[in-house]
């Protein structure tokens, strides 16, 4: 995983409650052996009409919006399933980091295990940001801090090891990795075996 | 001295802490059961190819093949066509990694085959005190047996797989105690329905539920499973229910399960799980079970929901509601029994095992799915599907005008070629209504077995009680 230390970028805002994995990424595309190039089909049912036809009305289609790396959504957004494809189309269509005032459980780990930043801010800042699309944001990894245009800071919750592994671009699987003799021993000593 | 009471979840957890966790590092947790499936592998098993790892603990491994696959019936497996290249080519990969990993695979071949969350208990594998694991976020279903199960993404497939540990933080508890005698036609399906409609689809972001109370002991294993199938769609990511003597029942005899000596001591261990009398959650919810009745879905999320007898709520200016009911082609205020239907679905890990097919069943013995109603039988595994058949419940469906199908997924998701058609609405015994789950812009109504059989009698959304008592 490459580090991801600060993400500065124009907002994009979704501000749909319950979004849930189905419409980040319809289980249909979820047949591939790979994980790359799902970008394409993200959110596909929201971006294109039944005929295969853009769908001019969703905003990631709206050209103002294109290149925006942080997306606005609403309340409990990544419920549903644990497709970790969810993620990998969201970052290989250009989105960094997801704002939200609540991110689902499963989605928010698979998020932060591809370098995906989640964001969770109180319901007055997510306001604010609703209500102004397109603004300059600036998120920074380091103090876990969210900058609005007009210079307030808001901090916003991250697990430390999740922090760190992001700023370091530390592959978890080598830190379990080198856990081996403390797994060993679990595995020797628990008084029954499954 | 007070005492310090451990709930159930407490318990499992601290006994597979390897390495306990601190403010910078998540605790090691380690993992009895890995069950695998061909959507949520490839990538991980590519990682372990790319890094030249092995899987650690194969025997801790338990694959089967249950999304991408066909349930069309078939004489013979080898007349299987998988629908679409990838899905072919997905089942393949699925078929070398086990081969060439060592890992025991109940594929097309296997009498064992099934949905993931189905063969898991059906072979005894999932038991008491377990922690379970799987790239399906359904997995929340083993927690029927008082195991710690959850859904995992594909890199934590690879990290289990490798070192059969997950780096974790400690979920926080909430316990959902529903008391009360469910009424005749008010299954395990509906009080969790009406559980995601109180508690929201993210009222249990964050937790571990433990299921408590009289109504949730009173469920046989099937029940139990249903309910803790849709803890996620409550937004936790595990539920489970302490293990007694109906658990217990359930596993005797089946084959990954200890027997002899191993079984009298499997027991003893088992029976200390439960959460003490003094043991704190963080938070505890009540339902009356009693009060329940049959539960539909209208919306576009589990928590949208309401008893079968009554109306298409009011958005009440909600964007995302309004949005839902769009979608739904909902109006306000119709009637729920005025609302047509067009594909009735019986499966999925929530509602197709043998006892949710003989409600199904018993319900349609003797009457015809409605005339323009296309109904969809697909038991939970290959075993439930030959116990249906030995029990008649096949000929039930199938002189009724239904489909009886090869296990599977199936149109739960329709990852498979089963769909439902766009604009089309479907009575589902699955877990989610989302917008396309079932196909492209097709609306999902969900429902017990109960209810799904009432509605394919009827042609609409309908209440089931009228047919149980008349049949009284």
């Amino acid at each position: 995983m490459k580090p991801v230390t600060r993400i500065s970028s124009r907002s994009v805002v979704l501000n749909v409650n319950d979004v849930d994995t189905d419409q980040i990424i319809p289980a249909r595309f979820l047949t591939t052996t790979s994980r790359d190039g799902l970008g394409k089909n993200l959110f596909y049912d929201w971006r294109y009409a039944a005929d295969g036809s853009l769908n001019d009305g969703f905003v990631l289609n709206d050209p103002q919006f294109a290149n925006c790396r942080i997306l606005v959504a609403g309340n409990n957004f990544g419920c549903g399933s644990s497709r970790e494809h969810a993620p990998w189309a969201l970052l290989d269509f250009g989105l960094q980091a997801v704002i939200s005032t609540e991110i689902a459980d499963i989605f928010r780990g698979n998020a932060l295990k591809n370098g995906l930043l989640p964001v969770v801010v109180d319901p007055e800042t997510h306001g604010w940001l609703v209500d102004h699309p397109a603004a300059d944001l600036q998120i920074d990894v380091r103090d876990s801090s969210l900058t609005l245009p007009d210079g307030r800071k808001v901090h916003y919750p991250i697990d430390t090891f999740a922090r760190f592994c992001l700023l370091e671009g530390v592959d978890q699987l080598g830190y379990l990795q080198n856990n081996e003799k403390a797994i060993t021993e679990f595995e020797e000593r628990r008084s029954w075996k499954p | 001295m007070p005492q310090n009471g451990r709930t159930l979840f407490d318990k499992v957890w601290s006994q597979h802490v390897v390495v306990p966790e601190t403010d910078d590092t998540p605790a090691i947790l380690y993992i009895d059961l890995h069950l695998i499936h061909e959507v949520t592998t490839p990538q991980a098993f590519s990682l372990l190819r790319e890094r030249g790892l092995r899987v650690r603990r194969p025997d801790l491994t338990l694959g089967t093949m249950d999304h991408s696959t066909p349930t069309v019936p078939v004489r013979n497996f080898r007349d299987l066509a998988i629908v679409g290249e990838d899905a072919a080519r997905q089942v393949g990969k699925m078929q070398e990694n086990c081969k060439e990993f060592g890992l025991e695979l109940h594929g097309f071949d296997s009498p064992n085959r099934g949905i993931v969350h189905v063969i898991g208990p059906e072979l005894g594998a999932t038991q008491p005190g377990k922690t379970i694991v799987c790239g399906d976020s359904h997995t929340s279903t083993h927690g029927a047996f008082g195991a710690l199960a959850f859904g995992i993404g594909t890199t934590e497939v690879g990290h289990v797989l490798a070192t059969q540990c997950l780096l974790q933080r400690k979920p926080k508890t909430l316990a959902i105690v529903i008391d009360g005698e469910l009424q005749t036609g008010v299954s395990a399906k509906d009080l969790i329905l009406a559980t995601i409609g109180q508690i929201g689809v993210d009222g249990g972001t964050g937790h571990v539920i433990e299921y408590r109370g009289s109504a949730i002991r009173s469920l046989d294993m099937d029940g139990r499973m249903t309910v803790c199938n849709m803890s996620i769609e409550a937004g936790a990511r595990a539920g489970m229910i302490a293990p007694d003597d109906t658990t217990f029942e359930y596993l005797r005899g089946r084959p990954r399960c200890p027997s002899g000596a191993a079984w009298e001591a499997a027991l003893q261990r088992w029976r200390r799980l439960a959460s003490d009398d003094d043991a704190h959650f963080d938070r505890e919810v009540r339902v009356d079970g009693s009060a329940l009745s049959p539960m539909v879905t209208f919306g576009t999320n589990p928590g949208m929901v309401v008893p079968v007898s009554d109306a298409v709520p009011d958005h009440g200016g909600d964007p995302s509601f309004r949005k839902a009911l769009n979608y739904m082609q909902m109006e306000p205020g119709k009637a729920i029994s005025d609302i047509a239907v067009d594909v009735v679905f019986v499966g999925s890990c929530t509602n197709s095992r043998l006892s949710d097919l003989q409600q199904a069943a018993g319900l349609l013995r003797g009457k015809k799915v409605a005339s323009g109603v296309r109904m969809l039988v697909v038991p939970g595994s290959q075993q439930i599907k030959k116990q249906a058949e030995d029990a008649g419940l096949d000929e039930i469906f199938l002189a009724a005008g239904a489909e009886w199908r090869e296990s599977g997924c199936s149109m739960c998701l329709g990852m498979n070629g089963d769909t439902v058609a766009a604009g089309k609405l479907s009575v589902s015994t699955s877990n989610r209504n989302f917008e396309g789950r079932q196909g492209v812009g097709a609306r999902t109504v969900l429902a017990s077995p109960l209810t799904a059989a009432a509605s394919a009698i009827e042609g609409k959304v309908a209440d089931p009680r009228k047919y149980l008592e008349a049949n009284r």
